[in-house]
């Protein structure tokens, strides 16, 4: 895949030309709003849903304080039950990890289960760059990669295309990664999976070595969880001899029945159903039944610095469902590739600066990508308060400085001397409104804020004025 | 290896520094509910069919006597004419069929599986509130990739004591060690508009068949 995030400008830029693609709006409006409405009802029907969204709060509170115990007790017992476990500090040693392992199987094509911590590290261009194909399975995924496209949601890749697009991508691209789409092929959602079928399971039949992320990993018993709806990341899982999961640090639980919690939880709030078609359950490698060989890549890459912040860290509780983009305002207007990063959206905001750091354009911009409407923080089955950790994250921002924060820091001193002022307050007060028919509808410098907005008119008289004259 | 080892170290060191002002965090309250049905075998069987069903599972009621004969045309309905016969599976289940019977004992390569139409299985259990089949790989229902690669399906769940009402009940009952597969109606994808659609890559066709005694 040629796309890629790197470089993108910060989010009001990107988001500006996004709010302008009438296309991409009414996609994805239509995509989050049938998407919300059905999470809803999957959730009322569960009368303990808050008792259930507390109880995850608290296992994943719980595992994070007590990381290091948990990995130190999953990494024996993916051992124990015949796996191999690496550490990998960041992204550019977690890819040369999985390209050896990789290589030493002799193989120089792979499929992959959908996974978001391999998006996030890049994995497929680190592998191309080291003579190996990598397939996406995931329908979605399959779809932004032939369309050499950027993924644009947690869950549904592809929300940003419609039926008509997916099927222009099929008939022109497909030929060169494979089976070809077969002729006359229609813009039917039946017939375009269809097609998806047929092209991918001459991959699968074939596959030696296959590539996963994973939802979970149960520290007491070893075991990795992957959730999925096609049977694409069942095919992975098991035909292939060599499966190398790359799986972040943080998707540790410490006990099997803490799974009890999120198997209610995570369908329910993504994909609004009782419970996805498939979800497949392995621990280590068993006789004569899937891989025979089991590679887990515990993965930190800038986790271990969201887990530093005191307020921040509640980000690391994600199970990555996606409620909280079908649900922003934001992100329905300004699509998933503004935030410029593999996740977008409210989480997106929250988790790609702590992650990558605040120094870089997009990555200063993305706390401010919120109205903090507070509806994420609502539909979040672990309850991450996203706002808190917007406003935090601003505070940050604000204080490593730039040009718009020194203005605004000079604009807070003046306002907070005039306030303790009284007289020159009201003598302020009362010049501004008299000059009122010479103020300029767009103040110099202030164009970031009135580009979309206009500058209320003071009022003839302040309010000081006018109480004098009505209320004393 | 060594960069390897150094990472582990400085991962967990990193992660040790990071909550060593943390406050305590306790383990986890469960005052979230055991069950969301209530204890009773014939609703909570009715909820199970109900939900299958939901998600386009199609459900049959069969006693053991009645069993042959159902399987036997479930398989022709679909024109099934070879089927995959996992280790245990009771030879009863497919006295009646004409299907060729292909055991697993090569075991089936990817491609041989391919070419077999259809698999009858039996399961660990059935969860009623969610409409699930779990199969942990047991006697009769076969290595992982049988109930995948052929288009059809067709489980077994004896009926009360393979089901339970909810996942919090499902849990106890299963063995982490085994490789666990959990199904819920056939293979979907909601990816294009978010339209759902049946039958991407695993079986196209899940028929399950609730046996009385």
């Amino acid at each position: 895949m040629s796309g890629t995030y790197l470089g993108m400008p910060s989010f009001p830029k990107a988001a500006k030309d996004a709010v302008h693609n009438v296309t991409l709006r009414a996609n994805l409006r239509h995509a989050t709003h049938t998407i919300r409405d059905k999470r809803a009802k999957a959730v009322a029907e569960l009368d303990d849903w808050a008792l259930l969204r507390e109880a995850g709060k608290q296992i994943k509170d719980h595992t994070l304080r007590h990381l290091d115990r948990h990995l130190e007790q999953l990494e024996s017992a993916v051992t124990a039950a015949g796996g191999t476990v690496h550490w990998a500090a960041d992204a550019e040693e977690a890819n040369r990890i999985v390209a050896g392992l990789v290589k030493a199987t002799g193989e120089s094509e792979v499929v992959k289960v959908k996974s978001m911590a391999t998006q996030e590290i890049g994995l497929n261009e680190a592998l191309e760059a080291e003579g190996i194909s990598a397939y996406e399975t995931d329908l979605a995924e399959l779809i932004v990669q032939l369309g050499e496209d950027l993924p644009s949601h947690i869950l549904v890749p592809a929300i940003h295309r419609n039926r008509g697009e997916i099927r222009d991508i099929f008939e022109q691209r497909m030929e060169s990664w494979g089976r070809p789409a077969p002729d006359g092929l229609s813009d039917s959602p039946a017939e375009l999976a269809e097609a998806a079928r047929l092209h991918l399971r001459e991959k699968f039949l074939r596959a030696k070595v296959g590539i996963s992320g994973a939802n979970f990993m149960v520290a007491e018993t070893g075991t990795l969880v992957v959730f999925e709806s096609e049977g694409n990341g069942r095919m992975c899982l098991t035909l292939p001899e060599t499966l190398i999961s790359v799986v972040g640090i943080e998707k540790t639980v410490p006990t099997w029945r803490d799974l009890e919690v999120f198997l209610q939880t995570l369908p329910r709030s993504s994909t609004a159903e009782r419970m996805n078609p498939y979800t497949s359950m392995w621990t280590g490698t068993a006789d004569a039944d899937g891989p025979r060989t089991f590679h887990l890549v515990l993965l930190d890459n800038g986790r271990t610095d969201a887990l530093a912040d005191e307020v921040g860290r509640q980000a690391l509780r994600c199970i990555r469902c996606s409620a909280c983009l079908n649900v922003c305002p934001v992100y329905e207007r300004a699509g998933g590739h503004a935030y410029g990063s593999v996740y977008p959206g409210p989480i997106g905001a929250i988790l790609s600066p702590q992650l990558r750091g605040i120094q870089s354009e997009i990555d200063a911009s993305l706390p401010y990508a919120s109205s903090l409407c507070g509806a994420c923080y609502e539909v979040c089955p672990v309850a991450i308060d996203i706002p808190e950790v917007l406003v935090h994250l601003r505070e940050k921002v604000a204080d490593q400085g730039g040009k718009g924060h020194r203005l605004e820091k000079a604009a807070i001193k003046a306002a907070g001397w005039i306030l303790d002022h009284p007289a020159a307050l009201a003598a302020g007060e009362k010049a501004a409104s008299k000059t009122r028919g010479l103020h300029p509808r767009k103040p110099p410098g202030a164009g970031a804020w009135t580009a979309d907005r206009e500058l209320p008119e003071l009022p003839a008289q302040s309010f000081r004025d006018w109480w004098k004259k009505n209320r004393t | 290896m060594s960069t390897e080892t150094g990472s582990r170290d400085r991962i967990l060191a990193r992660i040790r520094a990071a909550v060593a002002d943390a406050p305590d965090a306790p383990e986890a309250a469960r005052d979230y509910l055991d069950s969301h049905t209530p204890d009773d075998p014939a609703a909570i069987l009715d909820l199970l069919h109900e939900n299958l069903a939901d998600y386009r599972a199609i459900v049959h009621r069969a006693s053991e006597a009645e069993l042959p004969a159902l399987v036997a045309q479930l398989l022709a309905d679909r024109g099934a004419r070879s089927v995959a016969v996992p280790d245990g599976l009771p030879a009863a289940w497919l006295a009646a069929a004409d299907a060729d019977q292909r055991t697993d004992d090569g075991p089936l390569s990817p491609y041989e599986l391919d070419a077999v139409d259809a698999v009858v299985t039996g399961c660990a259990l059935a969860i009623a509130e969610t409409g699930t089949i779990v199969l942990d790989a047991g006697p009769g229902q076969g290595r992982r990739a049988l109930t995948l690669v052929p288009d059809l399906h067709i489980c077994v769940v004896r009926t009360p004591d393979q089901v339970v009402a909810s996942v919090p009940q499902a849990m106890p009952r299963l063995d982490p060690t085994r490789p666990l597969t959990w199904i819920s109606g056939p293979s979907a994808t909601s990816d294009i508009e978010l339209d759902r659609v049946e039958g991407v890559h695993g079986p196209r066709t899940l028929e399950v068949v609730l046996l009385q005694d």
